[in-house]
C-alpha cells in the first residue's frame, strides 16, 4: 500500500466529509419530524390518518432507496406542472433531491421506531397523569414523550447509522460526498484498495462517533444509568 | 418516434417495455438470491467463528461484522467491481491477455451483496444459536449422536427455526441492495428502468413501475417467508 497516495486520498476525502455530514444531519432532522407525525397518525385512531401512514411506511420500506432517489431526481421532471412550480429551483438541484429522498425514506423507518417507543409507555402512567389533571398536550410533553424517547433511542441510533451509510447513494446523482470522491479517485487511479481503506476508515470513524454520541444521550436520558447526585453539604449537615 | 403512453411501457408487445422490465426483474431476483446464498455461507462460518473460534478467529469475525456494518454498501460494490476487475486483469495478463479485462458486474455485485449480507447473517445465526436450549444439544450427545449427525438433525433445524424471522429481514435488505448493483452496468430492474427512462421522456413512469415491481417481489417473498416460518415452527406450541 502506497502511504503517500493514501495520505493524499485521505485529504481529498476529508474535504468531502462536510457534505456527507450535512446530508445525513439535514435528512435525519427533517425526517424525524415527519416520522413523529407518521407515528402519531398511526396511533391517532383516525382511520384515514392511520391508513395513510400505513401505506406510506409500506411504500417507502418496500422499495430501494435508489429507486426513490431516481423517482425524485429524474422522475419529477416528467411533469410540466412540477417544472413550472415554485419548488423547481429546489427540485432541480441534486442536493435537495437527495435530501428529500433520504428524508422521506428515513421517516418511514423512524416512524416505526418512534411508534414502538410511544407504545412502550405504560397506560397507567397516562391515566395517572390524567388523574393529576394534566391536559393532553402536557401529558404528551411531560410523560409520554420523555419515556418514548428513552425507549426509542437505541433503535433510532441504528437508523442514524444507516442514514450515514445511505448518503453514499447521493454520489449516484452527481453529489461529490465521500463515496462520490472515492469513486472518482478509483476510476482515475485504479488504486482500489487504498481508496477503499481510507474511505472505509472515515465512514467507520463517523459511525463510531455517532454510536458514542447516542450512548451518551441514552445515559443522560436514563436516570437509572446516571450516577446519583452528590449529597450537598447543607443536607449532610442536618444529620448531625 | 412516437412517445409511448403509460400502458405502452408495461405492454409486452413489440413497442412495449414489458418483456425488458420482466427480464430485469428476473435478473434482480437472481442477484438477490446469489447474494443471499453467498451471505448465508459466510454467515454460517462467521457465526461458527464467533461461537466456537479461538481468540484470533473470533477477533477476525468481530472485525468483519463491525467493518461491513459500518461502511456503505455502495463502497463495497465499488471495491468488488473495480478491485475484482484489477485482479482479473492481472490474472489475464499472466495468461497473455492484452489490456483491461473487467469482472462481470453480476459476479462482482453478487459477491459484494453477499459479503455485506454475510455480516448481517452472522449476527442472525449467532443470535439464533444462542436461543437453542443447551439441554437439547446435551440430549443429542447423550443419545450418542456424532458431531455431524447432531448438527444436521438437531442444531441446524433448531437454529434455522429461530433464525428465520431475522433471515427474512436480511432477505428484504438484500433485495433492496441489489438495486445498487445497477452501478456496475448489470441490466437488472433498476438499470432497465434507467435505460427506458433515458430513451423516452417518461422517467417517472419507468421508475414508478420499477418501484411497484420491487414492492411486488418483496411482498410475495415476505408471504413465502411467513409460510416457511410456520413450517419450521410446527413443533412449537402457541399461546
Amino acid at each position: 500500500m502506497d502511504i503517500r497516495f493514501a495520505l493524499e486520498t485521505f485529504w481529498s476525502l476529508l474535504a468531502a466529509l462536510p457534505l456527507t455530514l450535512e446530508l445525513a444531519a439535514t435528512s435525519i432532522a427533517l425526517g424525524s419530524i415527519l416520522a413523529l407525525g407518521l407515528a402519531l397518525s398511526r396511533l391517532s385512531g383516525i382511520l384515514a390518518l392511520d391508513l395513510f401512514a400505513r401505506t406510506y411506511v409500506f411504500l417507502f420500506r418496500g422499495t430501494p432507496l435508489l429507486v426513490q432517489i431516481f423517482l425524485i431526481y429524474y422522475g419529477l421532471s416528467q411533469f410540466p406542472a412540477v417544472r413550472h412550480s415554485i419548488f423547481w429551483p429546489l427540485l432541480r438541484e441534486p442536493y435537495w433531491c437527495a435530501v428529500l429522498a433520504l428524508m422521506l425514506n428515513t421517516a418511514a423507518y423512524a416512524s416505526e421506531i418512534i411508534r414502538g417507543g410511544l407504545l412502550s409507555v405504560p397506560h397507567g402512567q397516562v391515566e395517572a397523569a390524567r388523574a393529576c389533571g394534566m391536559g393532553r398536550f402536557m401529558i404528551f410533553r411531560r410523560i409520554v414523550m420523555p419515556q418514548a424517547l428513552r425507549q426509542a433511542l437505541p433503535g433510532y441510533g441504528n437508523e442514524m447509522i444507516s442514514m450515514v451509510k445511505a448518503t453514499s447513494l447521493a454520489s449516484i446523482i452527481t453529489l461529490m460526498e465521500i463515496t462520490g470522491v472515492a469513486a472518482k479517485l478509483i476510476s482515475e487511479s485504479y488504486r482500489v484498495i487504498e481508496v477503499f481503506v481510507v474511505a472505509g476508515v472515515i465512514y467507520l470513524a463517523i459511525n463510531f462517533a455517532l454510536t458514542r454520541l447516542v450512548a451518551f444521550a441514552e445515559h443522560r436520558l436514563n436516570p437509572k444509568l446516571r450516577a446519583p447526585l452528590p449529597i450537598s453539604a447543607d443536607l449532610k449537615g442536618e444529620t448531625h | 418516434m412516437t412517445e409511448p403512453g403509460f400502458l405502452d411501457i408495461i405492454s409486452f408487445g413489440a413497442d412495449g417495455w414489458g418483456a425488458a422490465l420482466a427480464a430485469g426483474a428476473w435478473m434482480t431476483i437472481l442477484i438477490a438470491i446469489a447474494g443471499f446464498a453467498i451471505g448465508g455461507l459466510i454467515g454460517t462460518f462467521g457465526a461458527w467463528a464467533k461461537i466456537s473460534g479461538g481468540p484470533v478467529v473470533r477477533g477476525c469475525a468481530e472485525a468483519y461484522t463491525t467493518i461491513l456494518r459500518g461502511i456503505p454498501d455502495l463502497l463495497v460494490i465499488y471495491l468488488f467491481y473495480f478491485g475484482g476487475s484489477a485482479v482479473v486483469t492481472a490474472v489475464g495478463q499472466l495468461f497473455g491477455a492484452e489490456g483491461f479485462v473487467s469482472l462481470p458486474g453480476f459476479i462482482a455485485g453478487a459477491l459484494a451483496v453477499g459479503i455485506t449480507s454475510g455480516a448481517q447473517q452472522t449476527e442472525v445465526y449467532r443470535g439464533a444459536f444462542r436461543a437453542v436450549h443447551p439441554g437439547e444439544l446435551e440430549a443429542a450427545t447423550a443419545c450418542g449422536m456424532g458431531r455431524l449427525l447432531k448438527f444436521r438433525r438437531i442444531t441446524a433445524p433448531l437454529t434455522l427455526r429461530y433464525a428465520l424471522p431475522g433471515l427474512g429481514n436480511v432477505w428484504q435488505v438484500v433485495l433492496k441492495e441489489s438495486a445498487l448493483v445497477s452501478v456496475t452496468g448489470v441490466v437488472e430492474l433498476l438499470r432497465q428502468a434507467q435505460i427506458g427512462a433515458g430513451s423516452t421522456s417518461r422517467p417517472f413512469d419507468f421508475f414508478f413501475i420499477a418501484a411497484m415491481i420491487y414492492l411486488a417481489i418483496s411482498t410475495v417473498s415476505g408471504l413465502i417467508l411467513q409460510v416457511t416460518e410456520r413450517r419450521f415452527s410446527r413443533g412449537v406450541r402457541r399461546g
